[in-house]
C-alpha cells in the first residue's frame, strides 16, 4: 500500500491510541520500520494527542510528584552496615567518624530544610504568577470586549425571553466592520449541569440556524461570550443544549430570540 | 526529549528520568483517568499505581512492539477500570461513564492549567460534537472500532477516518 494512503486510513491514530490487535500492531510496526514518512507521522498524532489530553488534566499537585517518588524509594540512599571490631584503637576511628556523621547528617537535613522552603516559595510563586498572568488574560479580554461594545459601528441586539422563561434576556454586540460578534448572556439563569448554551445565527428565509458557539463555564461573573462571526446572519438566537453542543437547535429549549 | 532518549535512562532507574517521565506525561495520562474515575483522590491513587507499574515493568516494554506512551497508555486505562470494576461498578465498558473529557473542564480545580488550555479551550469549542465524542470514546474510553461504531451509530468502516479528520483538525490547530 502506498504509504499516503496507509496514513489516511487512519489506522496510525488508532495505533498511537493502542487500539489495534496484535496483528494490525505488527504491520505498523513493520511499516514504519520501513517508511520514515510513516514514523513521523505516528511522532506528530501522539505529540497532538498528548498536548489535547494534557489540557484536560485537573490540576496534579507537587506533593502528588513527591509522593509517588517516596513510594518508588528514589529519594533514599541505600543503606550501609559497619563490621563491629572489639580492638581499642578502633573506638577512635569509630567516635570520629560518628561525630563527623552526626556533622554532615545536620548539614544535610538542614540543606533539605532550605531546599523544601525554597521549592515551597517557588511553588507559590508560580502560583501567584499564574494568577496574575490569569488577571491579565482576563482584563485584555474585558478591555477588547469594551472597545468593541464602545465601538460607533457595533450594534447591540437585544434577543428577547421566550416561551420557556420570558424573564430571559440577552444582548448581542455584533460590529461587522471588524467581524466580531460579542454576546452578554447575564439575562439567562445559570444553565443546569451537563447542559450548556449555545448560540445560533438564523437566516430568515427559509430558516437556517448556524451554530457560531457554546457559552462554556457560565457563570454570573463571567457571562460576556465572544462566539464566532456569521456574515449574513439575520437573527441571533440562544438554545440550552446538551454540554457539547447540538447540530441543530433544540426548538423547546430556546430561550432569547432577537432580530438584527 | 524523545522517548529514544529517555528509554536508557528509565532502564538505568535514573531519579532524574522519572522526573522526566512525570513531567512529559503525568498530565495526560491523568486527564484519561479523571475522565473515567470521578472521584478526584481515587483518581490520584490510580496514577500513583500507574506510575509504580510503570517504574517496576520498564524492562517488559519492548521498543519495536509499539511506542512507549501507548504503552503506558493501555496499563492506564487497565488500572483504571480495574479500579471502577474493583469498586463494584458495571462490569461492560460501555457503561463507565456517560460524561465526555471536556467535562473535565468544569469541575476540576480553579487553577488548572488555565494557563496552557486557554488555547485548546478555543479549539474545542470549534470542534465539531461529533469529533469529542469519538475522541473520547477511542482515545480517553479505550472503546474497539465496533463499540464505537454501535455507541454513536455510524459504519464500522467510517470509524477510523472520522477520527482522523477529527485528528487533522487537532494537527491543523496544533501545528503538529
Amino acid at each position: 500500500m502506498e504509504a499516503k494512503e496507509y496514513i489516511e486510513s487512519g489506522v496510525l491514530e488508532l495505533y498511537v491510541y493502542g487500539l489495534l490487535t496484535e496483528a494490525e500492531n505488527d504491520e505498523v510496526n513493520a511499516m514504519a520500520n520501513r517508511n520514515p514518512e510513516i514514523k513521523a507521522e505516528i511522532i506528530a498524532i501522539e505529540k497532538a494527542i498528548i498536548n489535547l489530553s494534557s489540557s484536560f488534566s485537573p490540576f496534579l499537585s507537587h506533593s502528588q510528584f513527591e509522593k509517588i517518588k517516596a513510594q518508588l524509594e528514589l529519594k533514599h540512599g541505600k543503606v550501609v552496615t559497619l563490621k563491629a571490631k572489639t580492638k581499642w584503637t578502633n573506638y577512635i576511628g569509630w567516635a570520629a567518624s560518628i561525630a563527623l556523621l552526626i556533622g554532615i547528617g545536620y548539614q544535610y537535613s538542614a540543606l533539605n530544610e532550605n531546599k523544601t522552603e525554597i521549592k515551597n516559595i517557588q511553588l507559590e510563586k508560580n502560583k501567584l504568577q499564574q494568577t496574575v498572568v490569569e488577571l491579565e488574560t482576563q482584563n485584555k479580554e474585558t478591555n477588547t470586549i469594551l472597545s468593541v461594545i464602545r465601538d460607533a459601528q457595533t450594534k447591540a441586539i437585544p434577543l428577547g425571553g421566550q416561551a420557556i422563561d420570558p424573564s430571559a434576556s440577552a444582548k448581542v454586540y455584533w460590529n461587522q466592520e471588524q467581524q466580531v460578534v460579542y454576546v452578554d448572556a447575564s439575562g439567562l439563569p445559570e444553565p443546569p449541569e451537563g447542559m450548556v448554551y449555545q448560540v445560533w445565527a438564523l437566516k430568515l428565509n427559509p430558516l437556517t440556524p448556524t451554530s457560531i458557539g457554546l457559552l462554556e463555564n457560565f457563570t454570573a461573573d463571567r457571562s460576556i461570550f465572544k462566539v464566532d462571526h456569521n456574515a449574513g446572519a439575520e437573527a441571533f438566537g440562544i438554545t440550552l443544549e446538551p454540554a457539547g453542543g447540538s447540530p441543530s437547535p433544540t426548538l423547546e429549549k430556546l430561550y432569547t430570540l432577537g432580530k438584527v | 526529549m524523545t522517548q529514544e532518549e529517555l528509554l536508557p535512562l528509565l532502564l538505568r532507574k535514573e531519579e532524574r528520568a522519572f522526573t522526566m517521565l512525570y513531567d512529559m506525561y503525568s498530565k495526560s495520562l491523568f486527564s484519561v483517568i479523571s475522565n473515567l474515575i470521578k472521584d478526584r483522590e481515587e483518581a490520584e491513587d490510580v496514577l500513583q499505581e500507574v506510575f509504580v507499574k510503570i517504574w517496576k515493568n520498564i524492562e517488559t516494554y519492548n521498543q519495536s512492539k509499539g511506542r512507549l506512551y501507548t504503552w503506558m497508555l493501555n496499563i492506564t486505562r487497565n488500572t483504571a477500570i480495574d479500579k471502577l470494576r474493583s469498586k463494584g461498578f458495571n462490569n461492560s465498558q460501555k457503561n463507565l461513564s456517560s460524561d465526555n473529557f471536556v467535562h473535565l473542564l468544569d469541575d476540576s480545580n480553579k487553577l488548572v492549567n488555565r494557563i496552557d488550555t486557554i488555547g485548546i479551550l478555543e479549539f474545542v469549542k470549534k470542534l465539531k460534537p461529533k469529533c469529542v465524542q469519538i475522541i473520547d470514546l477511542l482515545f480517553f474510553k479505550g472503546y474497539t472500532q465496533q463499540e464505537a461504531s454501535d455507541e454513536l451509530a455510524i459504519p464500522l468502516g467510517t470509524v477510523k477516518t472520522q477520527n482522523r479528520l477529527c485528528m487533522n483538525d487537532l494537527r491543523n490547530f496544533l501545528k503538529v
